[in-house]
């Protein structure tokens, strides 16, 4: 991944900024938790949900093991349809190639949907220096891109932002972009969509170049398969002369039928649906129908470090359903910025670190933007073991040891800055095997309790930025005990 | 060397630690989840397919074969549909009752032409139930990908029950990865703006399906036309 959000500071300070502002933890709160409890009534409906997830896992798995056989056939299959395929070892590369072909058109704009990958590499502001002005219809992504936003969700990258927002940014910047917002435009939801709609509608209509990522490429017959809610994809999908797909090397599954299980689980994990809107699939070009060119960016970087890590490579099932995101409690309360990447919340603390290596500040700290709660691992329709490869991703910040980075084996040395959590340990251990000073201390603790200050200070400050230190109670544990044998004293 | 040569070579090194394994992909996978969620009879596969499309909130209609034209023509003048698109393969008979301006689907329209159009008609070419889902796959009746996205009102024509699956591994059966497909489950919807599902962005507003043919009648197994088995299979 490249420089898209360059300057982030580390997960904990971002976190701390995220923490204070109460719209954005009250939007986010609202939005996980109704997602979370959809998401749970449509994966009930269907009795063989285990089954499915691990068929899912093992096809991935599967694919992941054998990956260079199923580039290739995908490879030969897309160029078989009428398609062409090109290879990117890094994200420069990519948007080369991007910038490239939309030139060989002769146009100066392009019309994108919603893509991990292209976000990924800083596509849109490549072809910005190249003066090609890329448009994204994805209405989340729009708000993100005329609010001059980041976003904050897989799925919903404008989470962040309530309706009043909205309408702020669509009155302030619609304009600059194309057709200005309506006259006295409100904050209801439909009024909002209907905005969008006739803002985006001239641009689909005069598009001549459409840009997008694919969920899933099946190597058996070159068919791209892209999913979602709005129609914006169908538009950039069928609608221009020319299409661009940049998709990583990772979504590509064996077979035909292998879509079976995704399509089944992907709509359920992701949405809650029963299925997404639309699903386009499409193989190279057809004649009279959609596109006369299609070029397909199959897109490394740092995948292949990843999948050369025995533990880490399984972050390369990800299906980008964003559950994870949703039940996660440190995601709910920091939100995606917090994170630094394209990818956030439990997925992006283990695929960010992968695919851009732990030599930054907010790659080296992601690892532990977690709790350990397992929740991620529980709803992953993949089975990817989050929590496995947290614990993994610590390990070598703290120890460091061998990695692959851009291809090459490396030596990580261990990351500066984690003394301090050594030294709470050592302490922590000799507190619990001395329990007088233990028993003294708590004693201490309880009669000075209206003197509790709201953070801690040295080493545990960072512990307190980020939550609120709990109450002390009026007396310890151990002397309400003795004082009522365990409560017999109160009941009886 | 070329960026090809480079990630397969890097795919390959980062691989080193598997062991080989020849196990056929057909072995490689266990497919033990389910063809369909619950046995249902013909009857109750299709009266599924409709609540779901109309939990979606596609607008459901039925009708035999023979009384499709009339219906059509009620569905469009209700709409007040003047330019009505109709692709090649759509028996003429369909549209023979409604008053209108016939619009072809051609290669060489522009989408601005296809946006002065009021209302589409197609076909499909299979409709999965337990999703309440319509798969197009451009074939008689059907017309190219853009028409039934650009109108914005799309009326589409399940003959039912022989078009009709329960599930989603039963469609993939029957669609042709060769073919450009598009499916549907309701119309145009987003939920971007606080979760707030809001219908039609930039798709069809719009999505009326008509399911037509012999509607076997509802009930439970044991029925005259009941076998308990799925529809199609």
């Amino acid at each position: 991944m490249n420089e898209t959000f360059v300057g982030m500071p580390a997960f904990p300070e971002a976190a701390r900024e995220a923490l204070d502002d109460t719209t954005l933890r009250g939007n986010l709160r609202h939005a996980t938790h109704t997602i979370r409890a959809k998401r749970a009534a449509t994966v009930a409906e269907v009795s063989d949900w285990a089954e499915l997830r691990e068929a899912g896992s093992r096809i991935k798995e599967h694919t992941l093991r054998h990956l260079d056989r199923y580039l290739e056939q995908l490879e030969e299959s897309v160029t078989a349809a009428g398609g062409t395929v090109h290879w990117a070892a890094d994200a420069a590369e990519a948007n080369r190639i991007v910038t490239e072909l939309v030139r060989e058109t002769g146009e100066s704009e392009v019309v994108k949907v919603k893509s991990m990958a292209t976000q990924e590499i800083g596509l849109n502001e490549a072809l910005e220096a190249a003066g090609i002005r890329a448009y994204e219809t994805d209405l989340a992504e729009l708000i993100v891109q005329l609010g001059e936003d980041r976003p904050s969700h897989i799925l919903v990258p404008a989470i962040h932002r309530n309706r009043a927002e909205i309408r702020d940014i669509f009155r302030t910047a619609m304009a600059g972009w194309g057709r200005p917002a309506p006259e006295g435009l409100s904050d209801r939801p439909a009024e909002l969509a209907e905005a969008a709609r006739l803002h985006l509608r001239e641009k689909f209509l005069r598009a001549k170049v459409g840009v997008s990522g694919a969920n899933f490429m099946v190597a058996e017959t070159g068919t791209m398969v892209v999913v979602e809610s709005e129609g914006n994809g169908r538009m950039c999908l069928t609608l221009p002369e020319t299409l661009i797909s940049v998709v990583g090397i990772e979504k590509v599954v064996p077979t035909w039928r292998d879509l079976e299980v995704f399509l089944q689980t992907l709509p359920r994990s992701s949405t809650a649906e029963r299925m997404n809107p639309y699903t386009s699939m499409w193989t190279g070009t057809t004649d009279g129908d959609g596109p006369r060119a299609f070029h397909l960016v199959l897109l490394d970087n740092g995948r292949t470090d990843t999948l050369a890590d025995e533990v880490g490579r399984q972050a390369l099932r990800c299906i980008r359903c964003s559950a994870c995101l949703n039940v996660c409690p440190v995601y709910e309360r920091a939100g995606g910025h917090a994170y630094g990447s394209v990818y956030p919340g439990p997925i992006g603390a283990i695929l960010s670190p992968q695919l851009r290596g732990t030599a930054s500040e907010i790659d080296v700290s992601l690892p532990y933007a977690s709790s350990l709660c397992g929740a991620c691992y529980e709803v992953c329709p993949v089975a990817i073991d989050i929590p496995e490869v947290l614990v993994r991703l610590r390990e070598r910040v703290v120890e460091g040891g061998p990695a692959v980075r851009e291809g090459n084996r490396v030596v990580l040395r261990p990351a500066r800055g984690h003394a301090a959590e050594r030294a709470a340990m050592r302490a922590a251990r000799w507190t619990f095997t001395h329990p007088g000073a233990l028993r003294t201390g708590q004693r201490l603790a309880s009669r000075a309790r209206r003197l509790r200050p709201r953070t801690l200070p040295g080493p545990g400050a960072a512990w307190t930025a980020t939550r609120d230190l709990p109450e002390v109670p009026a007396e310890p544990f151990r002397d309400w005990w003795e004082r009522t044998r365990g409560g017999k004293e109160e009941t009886t | 060397m070329s960026d090809r040569e480079r990630v397969l070579g890097r795919v390959r090194r980062a691989l080193a630690d598997v062991p080989e394994d020849d196990t056929p992909y057909e072995r490689a996978v266990p497919r033990d989840y389910a063809r369909e969620h619950g046995t249902r009879t013909v009857a109750e596969t299709v009266e599924l397919l409709a609540e779901n499309l109309a939990d979606y909130r596609a607008v459901v209609h039925r009708c035999a074969e023979a009384e499709l034209p009339a219906l059509l023509a009620r569905l469009l003048v209700a709409r007040g549909a003047r330019k009505v698109l109709a692709p090649d393969g759509l028996p003429s008979a369909w549209l023979a009752d409604a008053d209108l301006v016939a619009v072809p689907d051609l290669a060489a329209s522009t989408p601005y032409e296809l946006d002065a159009v009021d209302s589409v008609v197609t076909g499909c070419a299979v409709a999965v139930a337990e999703t309440g889902t319509l798969v197009l796959d451009g074939g008689p009746g059907q017309g190219r990908r853009r028409i039934t996205l650009v109108p914005d009102h799309h009326i589409c024509v399940v003959r039912v029950p022989e078009q009709v699956v329960a599930s989603v591994p039963q469609a993939l059966e029957r669609l042709s990865p060769t073919r450009p497909l598009t499916w549907i489950s309701g119309p145009s919807a987003t939920s971007d703006i606080e979760l707030d599902r809001v219908e039609g962005v930039h798709g069809p507003r719009t999505l009326e399906v008509v399911l037509a043919g012999v509607i076997p009648s509802v009930g439970g197994t044991g029925q005259a036309d009941g076998t308990p088995a799925s529809v199609g299979e």
